[in-house]
């Protein structure tokens, strides 16, 4: 028993060595990020900074030529709108492949499925002349629209949809009930913690995303923060305390609301690869 | 009767086809057309600066000039390195955090946090950090490793045999907190029970990790292999921020040359050819998934 309790605390000791020493890159980023230029490379680190400079750094960042707020703003809009049509537009197309029987149902389904295996980058380029031509290039309609639609969507709720009895949505038709109101007031509160996840996945997914809006965006107010975030990095050349403070801005936000809803993210993810 | 219920059949394919008409369309217009213009596409010389006109029927050509082209043979190979490198590695990390966590130690859920904060934070924006801590002369890391004595640190992302390596390191930080939650999901679906029979038999940690935990936990493996082996190939962002390819081609992949054929040499007819040499790969890995599914995704 003692010899147990000894292991806990070793186990213990080392794991949160491990852990602590997973968090450090972005502890120093936040360090750096209320540090003097001069000061960024001093060794040993100081964690702690010997002058403050947080407050220029971020009117630097954030009031220049860099419109970090807009950037801000973008992303906000795109992540919400693509989440919420993704997530829509899979729980309609979910429902339609798994609780509405008509001819050729399962064959269409089987070549969404079949797509899965295509790698993004077959695509990618066509989309991109695609875009172009329908005059959808460098808009944010055209970004979500693109971003909207996802066969892992679909897959993931016909899943959850598929495991609802057969008896209830029939039940209900025999009550004289619709397919939309069975879709609407049956079905989808059933798979409410499925959409929780493909919502949960997708927002991160979004928000995170770089490819594509480098792709398909242009202009620089249309820039997401991870564009801004990057055009920053690779134009204030060696100026490092800013660009920790541009990393920081790009960050924080998002981890700050991770950690208030951690929970639900977390069980998120994992319900989403038990049941994908 | 007859005629009611040919009825009601053609109400329900109307009703179906409303259903899936959203996701269909965006099926249609961004998947199924786009593969089959790349298929098109990877038979052609065409610059897409130039034009329509511009487009011209070179036959295989482009698939000849893969065996020749050094960017394509690097990245193809880097793409194997880095899944069969990390891939591994990520699910062993993974999988001994989760049991630790699981029950072996105080404040585990906290640590789990810490763990996981990587994988939430962008990818952009932690190149970007990564990139100064790896600075080469007065980056922290190098600083630090001169002071433990190793006189003539590695450049990291700024050499030849250092450039892909560092990436994987990024990405084995970045995402090893994902691995653990999904293990750590899937331990919860081992019953205590037979933990306790095992102990009641006097079998140590380790033994019961070995015996019980990986077998029971197979079909997690084997979902996050697969789930993995995908994402890997997908790599991109960090190429792109924190080394474009380089030094040389040494740590191009395919994800980042297609891209850099498309949109820095708007070469869009050899993109696609590009593109469909990493499909053939996927493909090959697919099927091998499907021989071994039966044999470990059993429930």
């Amino acid at each position: 028993m003692k010899q147990k309790m000894f292991t806990k605390v070793i186990l213990t000791v080392v794991f949160w060595a491990v852990g602590l020493s997973m968090l450090m890159p972005l502890i120093w980023m936040i360090s750096t990020a209320c540090k003097v230029e001069a000061d960024v490379f001093n060794f040993p680190i100081q964690w702690v900074p010997r002058r403050w400079n947080l407050i220029n750094n971020l009117k630097e960042v954030w009031g220049g030529d860099y419109n970090f707020g807009l950037y801000y703003l973008n992303s906000i809009k795109v992540t919400i709108f693509a989440t919420f049509f993704q997530v829509f537009v899979s729980a309609m197309g979910a429902y339609g492949f798994s609780k509405v029987k008509f001819p050729g149902r399962d064959k269409i389904f089987l070549v969404y499925l079949a797509t899965m295996m295509i790698p993004p980058q077959v695509t990618i380029v066509s989309q991109f002349i695609i875009m172009r031509n329908i005059g959808l290039y460098n808009t944010h309609m055209g970004l979500i629209m693109m971003l909207a639609f996802s066969v892992y969507g679909v897959f993931l709720l016909r899943q959850a949809m598929m495991a609802i009895p057969e008896s209830l949505s029939e039940s209900a038709k025999i009550d004289g009930a619709g397919h939309m109101t069975v879709f609407f007031s049956i079905i989808l509160p059933m798979v409410k913690p499925s959409l929780a996840t493909l919502a949960t996945l997708k927002f991160v997914w979004t928000w995170n995303d770089y490819q594509a809006p480098l792709v398909f965006l242009n202009n620089r107010d249309l820039y997401t923060i991870q564009l801004g975030m990057k055009q920053f990095a690779s134009e204030s050349g060696s100026y490092y305390s800013l660009i920790m403070t541009a990393a920081v801005s790009a960050i924080l936000p998002l981890v700050i609301v991770f950690l208030f809803c951690q929970r639900f993210v977390v069980d998120g993810i994992a319900t989403g690869a038990v049941k994908g | 009767m007859g005629k009611k219920s040919k009825k009601r059949t053609q109400k329900e394919f109307l009703v179906g086809i409303g259903f899936i008409l959203p996701s269909l369309c965006g099926f249609i217009v961004f998947t199924f057309i786009p593969v089959l213009i790349s298929l098109f596409l990877s038979f052609t010389k065409w610059n897409f600066m130039e034009g329509w006109s511009a487009i011209k029927f070179t036959g295989l050509t482009n698939y000849i000039r893969l065996f020749t082209d050094e960017w394509f043979l690097n990245s193809y190979k880097n793409n194997i390195l880095f899944t069969a490198i990390t891939v591994p590695i990520l699910i062993a990390l993974g999988m001994v955090m989760a049991s630790v966590l699981n029950k072996y130690i105080w404040g585990g859920s906290i640590v789990r946090t810490m763990i996981f904060i990587p994988y939430i934070a962008s990818v952009v924006a932690v190149c970007a950090v990564w990139m100064v801590l790896l600075q080469p002369n007065y980056g922290p890391v190098n600083q630090f490793l001169r002071m433990i004595g190793i006189k003539n640190p590695p450049g990291w992302l700024a050499d030849f045999k250092w450039s892909l390596p560092s990436i994987m390191i990024i990405y084995i930080w970045q995402q090893v907190g994902y691995y653990s939650i999904v293990f750590l999901a899937g331990l919860k679906g081992v019953p205590e029970d037979v933990y306790e029979a095992a102990r009641v038999d006097g079998a140590s940690s380790i033994r019961q990790f070995f015996s019980i935990t990986i077998p029971l936990i197979s079909p997690t493996t084997f979902f996050l292999t697969i789930m993995g082996i995908i994402g890997s190939f997908k790599v991109f962002d960090q190429i792109s921020v924190l080394t474009q390819g380089g030094p040389g081609s040494s740590s191009s992949v395919m994800a980042y040359y297609v891209y850099r054929t498309a949109f820095d040499y708007y070469e869009m007819g050899y993109a696609n050819t590009l593109a469909w040499a990493l499909f053939v790969l996927v493909f090959v890995v697919t099927l091998i998934q499907w021989k071994l599914q039966d044999r470990f995704a059993v429930e």
